[in-house]
């Protein structure tokens, strides 16, 4: 049996290559994806222990609030800097360093522009003198207010040298210094990890980084000779108390190290999310690929079968089958895996500005990942396949079988349940019902719809391709061609069905991110009273801001009735966690917004006092009057009292604070001003005029309010173009499934084909007839792509509604592309299989057996 | 060889020194040795032979599904040697018409779809009144919309024959018709194709191993060993079965 079975494989190797193919690129994925972190993981190890290698004891206050994985940065509260001498008094310590690095220094390079960061951060540091592993390459040290030493990879990506004078942006408006040194590190390199670093006077450095004076952002602690990290950490956390962390620097350099692998954990799951969607549309391609090979076995298995094959053997020998092709895909999965993860670390090292990588190295979870995988989905695949192939009687042997046409309706009651299955999970997920597991049910419903969908096909493909195939059945080899896509609905509909994957793939995400895009544009459109808008588009972690002394200056230029500069930050609101605003002039919320109000007086607000959201207000019982406890990121917390609530709306924030408190937030500087003009003035001319002021901002610009909306939604769109290339894949494998589809169907109608060929139909025909079936299916999948891509994204808007989603857009644009891409594939996917039926030789076929 | 009737300008399909050879070496065959044969216009031939004489190989090579080793071959005017595959595919469009023992309809066209497929093929109208006559010498008035599979194998047989002859081809080459049928259903069938020349002028080559079959055509060329050795003209299933042992005695001999 198992030598059987060994042959039939052999017989049939290009087919399983192909469907192969497509588990071979989902196990790449998982994989790849395995050791994309595994290898960057190791580099962050690397590049924290390398910055806090001279470091023994490092002590840092705790922050002021806690911040989530992806809500925005942590603020730790600065340590003052008594705590300095205190330390220096503990016994067994050498040496005490006051440190300042924050994030958010920004050096304005040469050209004018701001260099930007793509992950690592930008930091303001206070020159603390070099050491074995930071050095002077040139110049010196930092003595004046106005002298700075950048590091080497920041002087070269600002294209700034020793003598010039540079702007630098960072808590306060743009300064003016002039660079007096540039460093590196040992082992020449020009940064650890693509940190740009830019070093003030230690004063400097606390006031623009900090936002105060006497105050260090952390202490590091050597200890004397003999005297052991551990000891001296507890010795410290002895003597400071409990405000302090006190860790040795093993312990920090691990910590940071694990959070920016937590934040690599988005990556794992972008690159597990592909490999789903792969390794479902290659589940797809399997289960026909075994299907229409036990289809064609039938009298070999029956053969089998009276020479005393058990069922079991039968079964045994298809999934033997189904075993040896999942191991030699994981086998090439594992290996490409490995290749993609390599190039993508390498990617990633070279986007985020040089991180020294870790040799590349295969962690036993990629493996396990790659074989179970692997093996798992072909074998479940094949399983369907092998149970039908044990039911072939022993009597199929000695009749001629056409393969019968057993009727659908199991397959498409049990389509309904699974698709009913599916919508129902949806329907929990997106209303919210899901309780803690919304992704995992929403994930889980759209699983359920693709395999019901699928499990629908073959009894809409009948109708369905009638109608397709009707366009094509003025010319006779199309005609022919639409009845062959007709003739084995279930064949058809697993091919039609993987290519449907891909496509509402991309139509749904599509219909999400328009809808959304289309929403968030109406609404500023709507409701945004300001004709000119002051921002710049987000390109790292941080939004771009601009000097508040702009807004005054605007405010005062003729032809302009308001301007409103907007704040905005995380803070601990009583007890959660709320995204608060403040505006220059408070009347921005009225005249600007459109803000109304439900109680209280929203067009004034003193220091003390706070406006809330409808919505809030109900949500946590505020009333005008109540008092809140608010804690900033750089404040201390301060309790303000309810003056005014409005009816929420997406544009207005939920809290709204006064604009002196914007100084406690985390970028205390405005992200955005809103300028409204008098009557009668021209946006045109004034435009110009806030050009001006903003020499010194060169992260905004001023526009009108089109393109401010057009800028801000722009991320969307290249969301989106990235989606879909990443998605073409899924498209990609499913041209495997056709091409395999159609090369058996050749194969099973050479005699046909040869008899057609007698009776004079021409190459180009023959040709033209399989084009024709491979099109009509490519097709029909792009259609059912497109309307259950429709049908998930809508359901996904529809259950937006609340969070401001209230556009419904289907993109018909995109749509049309989709089912013209179904049409092009169809037409690449016919090239090889059409060959081959246009090469047959017409004696050969009809005299063969 | 002595097997050639009828003046040279009505033969429907000829054969010159024929020879054809398959493989090489050790595995050589040769399945015609210089086959001269003329099929006249608006006659009923039957190839007769034993099996492996070289007659599915004849007519493979008169109907151009075959190349020849050696020596030429032709239908009507056009010389099939040497043609390429369009010209091929244009000389049975036009010019020859099949029936293969099995196997001779698309399972997913009707009857009529079948019928019309080789002009829906070659992009010609059909005719009619002609279309009429041959469903009705057919038979198939009732069956036109059926498919293959709800058609009995002599049905299905009659809807091929319709299809060779509703483009009045040339010639229409047949391969054992009526080998899976049983007698009366090939009683039927052999009737027909025999009508069809005889009312319609029709030319048919027929390869068979059935005496009774032979003797509905108007000729019979006995071939053996991939040579003509002798012919009949008016045959009757006695004078075939006599020739077919004379041979077979001739053969042992031989041997
Ligand atoms: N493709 C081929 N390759 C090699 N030899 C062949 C091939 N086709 C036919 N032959 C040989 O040529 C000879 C004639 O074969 P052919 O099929 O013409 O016989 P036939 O008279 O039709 O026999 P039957 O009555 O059994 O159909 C046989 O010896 C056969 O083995
Ligand atoms: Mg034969």
């Amino acid at each position: 049996m198992f030598r059987a079975t060994l042959k039939s494989l052999l017989a049939r190797k290009l087919r399983l290559i192909l469907s192969g193919l497509a588990v071979v690129l989902g196990v790449m994925f998982v994989s790849g994806a395995f050791v994309l972190t595994d290898t960057l993981g190791r580099s962050f190890d690397a590049v924290f222990a390398d910055a806090y290698e001279g470091v023994d004891v490092n002590v840092s206050a705790k922050p002021t609030m806690e911040v989530g994985d992806f809500e925005g940065e942590a603020v730790a509260a600065p340590v003052p800097a008594e705590t300095v001498e205190r330390i220096q008094g503990v016994p067994g310590v050498a040496d005490v360093t006051g440190v300042v690095a924050a994030d958010g220094a920004r050096l304005i390079g040469s050209n004018g522009k701001v260099v930007t960061s793509f992950g690592p951060p930008q930091l303001g540091m206070n020159w603390v003198g070099a050491s074995d592993l930071v050095q002077l390459r040139e110049g010196r040290e930092p003595q004046a207010d106005d002298e700075i030493v950048v590091n080497a990879s920041l002087a070269k990506a600002g294209r700034v040298a020793v003598g010039d004078r540079v702007g630098v942006l960072t808590l306060e408006p743009k300064r003016e210094f002039t660079i007096v040194g540039i460093s590196g590190y040992s082992g020449g390199r020009d940064s650890i990890g693509g940190v740009n670093e830019i070093m003030f006077t230690t004063p400097v450095a606390q006031q623009l980084m900090l936002g105060q004076g006497d105050a260090y952002t952390n202490v590091t602690v050597t200890a004397a000779d003999g005297v052991a990290n551990d000891r001296l950490r507890d010795d410290v956390a002895a003597a400071l108390g409990a405000d302090f962390e006190v860790k040795t620097g093993a312990e920090v350099s691990a910590d940071a190290s694990a959070t920016l692998k937590d934040g690599l954990s988005f990556f794992n799951r972008i690159l597990l999310g592909f490999a789903a969607v792969a390794l479902l549309v290659g589940t797809f391609l399997i289960l026909n690929t075994f299907s229409i090979i036990v289809a064609q076995r039938t009298r070999e298995l029956a053969l089998m079968r009276a020479v005393g094959a058990g069922r079991r053997q039968i079964i045994g020998s298809v999934v033997l089958e189904a075993v040896a092709v999942g191991l030699l895909a994981s086998v090439l999965g594992l290996g490409a895996g490995v290749g993609i993860g390599a190039l993508l670390a390498y990617v990633f090292g070279n986007i985020s500005g040089g991180l020294d990588l870790a040799g590349i190295a295969v962690p036993p979870a990629a493996v396990i990942g790659a074989f179970g995988v692997g093996l798992i989905i072909t074998v479940v695949a094949a399983l369907l396949p092998a149970l039908r192939a044990s039911r072939i009687p022993p009597i199929a042997a000695m009749q001629d079988v056409a393969t019968p046409d057993r009727p659908l309706t199991k397959v498409t009651v049990a389509g309904a349940a699974v698709t009913a299955t599916g919508a129902t999970l949806l329907f929990l997920g997106l209303g919210g019902h899901a309780g803690g597991n919304t992704l995992v049910t929403i994930l889980g419903g759209v699983l359920f719809a693709f395999i019901g969908v699928a499990l629908l096909t073959p009894l809409v493909s009948r109708p369905v391709v009638a109608l397709l195939g009707g366009i094509f059945s003025w010319w006779i080899p199309g005609k022919l061609g639409r009845l062959n896509s007709g003739r084995n609905p279930r064949r058809t509909a697993i091919t039609a069905a993987a290519l449907m994957v891909g496509i509402a793939l991309v139509t749904g995400v599509t219909v999400i991110l328009d809808s959304t895009k289309s929403s968030i544009s109406g609404l500023a459109q709507d409701q945004i009273k300001a004709e000119l808008v002051i921002g710049g588009a987000q390109t790292g972690p941080r939004p771009p801001t601009f000097d508040p002394a702009v807004l005054e200056k605007a405010a005062a230029l003729p032809g302009v009735a308001l301007v409103g500069g907007a704040y905005g930050d995380l803070a601990q609101v009583g007890d959660e966690r709320t995204w608060v605003g403040a505006n220059s002039d408070v009347l921005t919320l009225t005249q600007i917004f459109g803000a109304r109000a439900t109680a209280g007086d929203i067009s004034r607000l003193g220091p003390d006092q706070m406006l809330v959201s409808s919505d809030v207000a109900a949500s946590r019982g505020l009333s005008v009057g109540s008092t809140v406890p608010v804690q900033l990121a750089r404040a201390e917390a301060k309790t303000y009292t309810v003056s005014g609530i409005y009816e929420s709306d997406e544009l207005l924030d939920p809290v709204t604070l006064p604009v002196t408190a914007a100084q406690g937030f985390t970028i205390p500087q405005p992200i955005a001003g809103f300028i409204q003009l008098t009557p009668g003035a021209e946006p045109a001319d004034v435009l110009p005029r806030v050009e001006t002021l903003l020499a010194d901002s060169p992260e905004v610009s001023v526009a009108d309010r089109e393109t401010f909306i057009e800028q801000q939604t722009k991320p969307l769109d290249d969301l989106l173009r990235m989606i879909q290339i990443l998605l073409l894949l899924a498209i990609v494998i499913a041209v495997l499934g056709i091409i395999n589809t159609l090369a058996l169907s050749v194969l099973e109608r050479t005699r046909e084909l040869g008899l057609l060929r007698a009776i004079g139909l021409g190459r180009a025909q023959t040709m033209g007839m399989i084009t024709v079936e491979a099109v009509v299916i490519s097709v029909f999948g792009a259609l059912l792509g497109v309307a259950v891509g429709s049908g998930l994204g809508a359901a996904v808007v529809e259950a937006l509604h609340d969070e401001g989603i209230t556009d419904l857009v289907l993109p018909w644009a995109d749509m049309g592309t989709m089912v013209g891409l179904g049409a092009l594939v169809g037409v690449l996917a016919a090239v090889i299989p059409a060959v081959r039926a246009a090469r047959i030789d017409v004696l050969g076929a009809i005299a063969h057996d | 060889m002595t097997a050639t009737v009828g003046r040279q300008a009505q033969a429907a399909a000829r054969a010159s020194e024929v020879w054809k050879v398959y493989g090489s070496g050790e595995a050589q065959v040769v399945a015609l040795r210089g086959v001269t044969c003329e099929f006249e216009q608006s006659r009923f031939t039957a190839i007769m032979g034993p099996s492996g004489s070289g007659k599915s190989t004849l007519m493979h090579c008169l109907a151009g599904l075959d190349s020849v080793t050696r020596g030429t071959v032709s239908i009507g005017e056009t010389t099939v040697t040497g043609l390429g595959d369009a010209g091929l595919t244009k000389l049975r469009r036009d010019q020859v018409g099949f029936i293969f023992q099995q196997f001779n309809l698309l399972p997913t066209l009707t009857a009529k779809e079948n019928i019309l497929l080789p002009l829906s093929i070659a992009g010609r109208k059909p005719d009619p009144a002609w279309f009429d006559t041959v469903i009705e010498t057919v038979g198939l008035q009732d069956r036109l919309d059926h498919r293959p599979a709800q058609l009995s194998g002599g049905q299905q047989q009659r809807v091929a024959c319709a299809r060779a002859l509703v483009s009045r081809p040339q010639v229409i080459f047949a391969d054992e018709p009526t080998g899976n049928l049983d007698s009366r259903a090939g009683a039927e069938v052999l009737k027909f194709l025999r009508n069809s020349v005889r009312e319609h002028g029709q030319t048919i080559v027929m390869v068979t191993h059935d005496p009774t079959a032979a003797a509905y055509a108007d000729r019979v060329v006995f071939l053996a060993d991939g040579q003509i050795v002798s012919e009949l003209i008016e045959p009757t299933a006695e004078t075939v079965l006599d020739t077919m042992k004379k041979l077979d005695s001739q053969v042992e001999v031989g041997d």
